[in-house]
């Protein structure tokens, strides 16, 4: 490079204020620290459950996963009703709410209504995700299960060779706790699906209605598809609040520890175990109780990680 | 095929010192060479246009001045920017201060979701400038030929305009904190020939001030407002893989009347590809 003479000063650009670069580093570091905070706090619960679960663990290793006894008064403990429980009640609540939720999206998003009703629906579908789950609960008891009772005995008269069906309706029970759990997740999958067909580029609907596609044709083959890492996402939040979810579930599930495969019979959730008989627990009852939260942990861990796989795998199609 | 410096810069006499000059610059993503060993100075007060076909790197190129290219993981460079004598990679060299002198308007429009007002009094804002916003939002807009337009509906949101118009405001919005290099990724390539027409005006006015750097597709828009025009290829290596490279660059009038290179010759009499 040549200097010239008399060309030595040229603009420059002056280095950042040692504020402004102060304040970067330091929000930089603050969001850092937000992010492990929230990792640490998963951490810090997951040890402590792990730590307090430690004794039942050591007592009744993997058994306790197979076994479906649970009597405090000989101390000896088996999980596996309230696993079947968490399972079935959460997976009958999402066999109903995905395809109710979704469709509720796709009318929500497309515009057959005109804008004030569509927002004003809109609006009241989000509304079901403000009722205490409390008042779910009530609500189940004195309307759910007395509405349930004739499709019950229905099934169990014309179906009662199959062992979900295998025993009489007697209220309380798998089959009320997942229609009050349908209800209590339609407004997750139905808010999150309808934000993700919402949010597509419009360009996509066009290319394929300009392709001679029906609307119908346009909605399954294309928008459904385009926004499923959406809808499977907002499906596995709300699988997660129905497998966690206590009190309404514990209202209306008829908390019986005895392993039953009909979803008409009394059964129990873990959350709902939990809940029931961490007040009078002690010593090895409490571990076994912390036990079942592990448990429970896990399940969630799975099917979080299951989502994830599903959405990674349906990308690249 | 002579590469023109610092001491043989096409028509010397005007610039005192290129206010953006590249040394044997070459920039990666990753293993991936997408530009190859540039050496281009870029003078003061004029157009330069970066011609060639998709994937030579010109838009790479752009973004490198004003380390828009930070953003992207496994980009580096090898070899050296300069903006006047100062090397814009060196350690101390802030990439946000950079932005600030030099400025970039898209391909697309992109205003924010905001009025037109606060569209052009972001920049102000957020670098905290004691200014007069009032004057300053009129000013920038009567530069970029769009007051007399949005004058009555300053406070109506952005994106609201025409395309033409939006691009406009995306300029107004990038000389609002006068800068001293504009940098453009083919600005008018989502526009229709009028507002094009206003645009390229509106270019020949700026370059009275501001340095401009664009990049187009267009070439009848290169002969028509570029005082410069750098023409770009691309070559594939024995992999197959496609790194541009600069292979002429000269005044317009050279550059579309009498090319010295048969690539040129080719690409701008329309023979390409």
């Amino acid at each position: 490079m040549v200097l010239s003479p008399g060309e030595t000063d040229f603009p420059e650009i002056p280095p950042r204020p040692p504020v402004s670069l102060w304040l970067d580093r330091s929000f930089v570091w603050a969001t850092r620290l937000f992010a492990f905070g929230v990792v640490g706090v998963l951490v810090y619960i997951a040890i402590v459950v792990g730590l307090d679960a430690q004794p039942a663990m050591e007592r009744y290793g993997l058994a306790f996963l197979t076994t479906s006894a649970w009597n405090p008064v000989n101390d000896t403990y088996g999980a596996l009703p309230m696993i079947y429980g968490t399972l079935v009640s959460s997976l009958i609540a999402l066999l109903l709410a995905v395809p109710i939720g979704v469709g509720t999206a796709v009318f929500l998003s497309e515009n057959f209504l005109p804008p004030t009703p569509r927002l004003v629906l809109n609006f009241m579908v989000e509304l079901l995700a403000a009722i205490p789950s409390v008042v779910y609960g009530l609500w189940g008891i004195y309307v759910l299960i007395p509405f349930l009772k004739p499709i019950g005995a229905w099934l169990h008269s014309h179906w009662g060779w199959i062992p979900l069906f295998s025993t009489q309706y007697l209220g309380p029970g798998l089959f009320p706790a997942g229609i009050i759990l349908t209800v209590m997740i339609l407004p997750l999958i139905t808010a999150i699906s309808r934000d993700s067909l919402v949010s597509l580029p419009p360009t996509l609907r066009q290319a394929a209605l300009g392709l001679g596609a029906t609307r119908w044709t346009a909605i399954f083959r294309v928008l459904i598809p385009a926004a499923f890492s959406g809808i499977v996402g907002g499906t596995m939040l709300a699988l997660g609040r129905a497998m966690g979810e206590t009190m309404a579930v514990t209202m209306v599930i008829g908390n019986s520890n005895v392993l039953s495969p009909s979803l008409l019979a009394p059964a129990n959730t873990i959350a709902s175990l939990l809940a029931n008989q961490f007040a009078e627990a002690r010593d090895l009852q409490i571990s076994a109780l912390m036990y079942a939260g592990l448990v429970l942990f896990g399940l969630t861990l799975i099917v979080n990680v299951l989502a994830e796989w599903i959405v990674s795998r349906v990308k690249y199609y | 095929m002579q590469e023109p410096t610092r001491s043989d810069l096409p028509s010397p006499a005007q610039v005192s010192w290129p206010i953006l000059s590249t040394e044997n610059l070459s920039i990666y993503y990753g293993d991936f060479l997408a530009l190859r060993d540039v050496t281009m100075a870029i003078p003061e007060r004029k157009i330069t246009a970066l011609i060639g076909p998709s994937g030579c790197g010109k838009s790479t190129l752009l973004r490198c001045f004003n380390r828009l290219n930070d953003l992207i993981d496994g980009f580096r460079i090898q070899g050296q920017v300069f903006y006047y004598k100062q090397d814009l990679y060196g350690e101390t060299v802030d990439a946000v201060q950079v932005r600030r002198r030099i400025g970039m308007v898209f391909q697309q429009p992109n205003p924010f979701p905001k009025s037109i007002y606060d569209n052009i009094a972001f920049g102000a804002r957020a670098l905290g400038l004691q200014v007069d916003l009032d004057e300053l939002v009129e000013r920038s807009l009567r530069q970029a030929v769009l007051w007399d337009e949005v004058k009555d509906k300053l406070k109506t949101n952005g994106l609201e305009l025409s395309g033409g118009q939006q691009q406009r405001l995306c300029i107004a919005r990038a000389i609002s904190i006068k800068p001293d290099v504009i940098l453009m990724d083919e600005p008018c390539a989502s526009l229709d020939p009028i507002s094009t027409l206003k645009i390229e005006e509106l270019l020949r006015d700026l370059a009275q001030e501001y340095t401009i750097v664009t990049v187009t597709h267009n070439m009848q828009q290169a002969s028509r407002i570029a005082d410069f025009t750098a023409f770009f290829n691309a070559q594939a290596d024995e992999k197959g893989k496609r790194s541009g490279y600069l292979v002429e660059y000269g005044t317009t009038d050279q550059i579309f009347q009498d090319p010295q290179e048969e690539a040129t010759r080719r690409y701008v009499s329309g023979q390409f590809g």
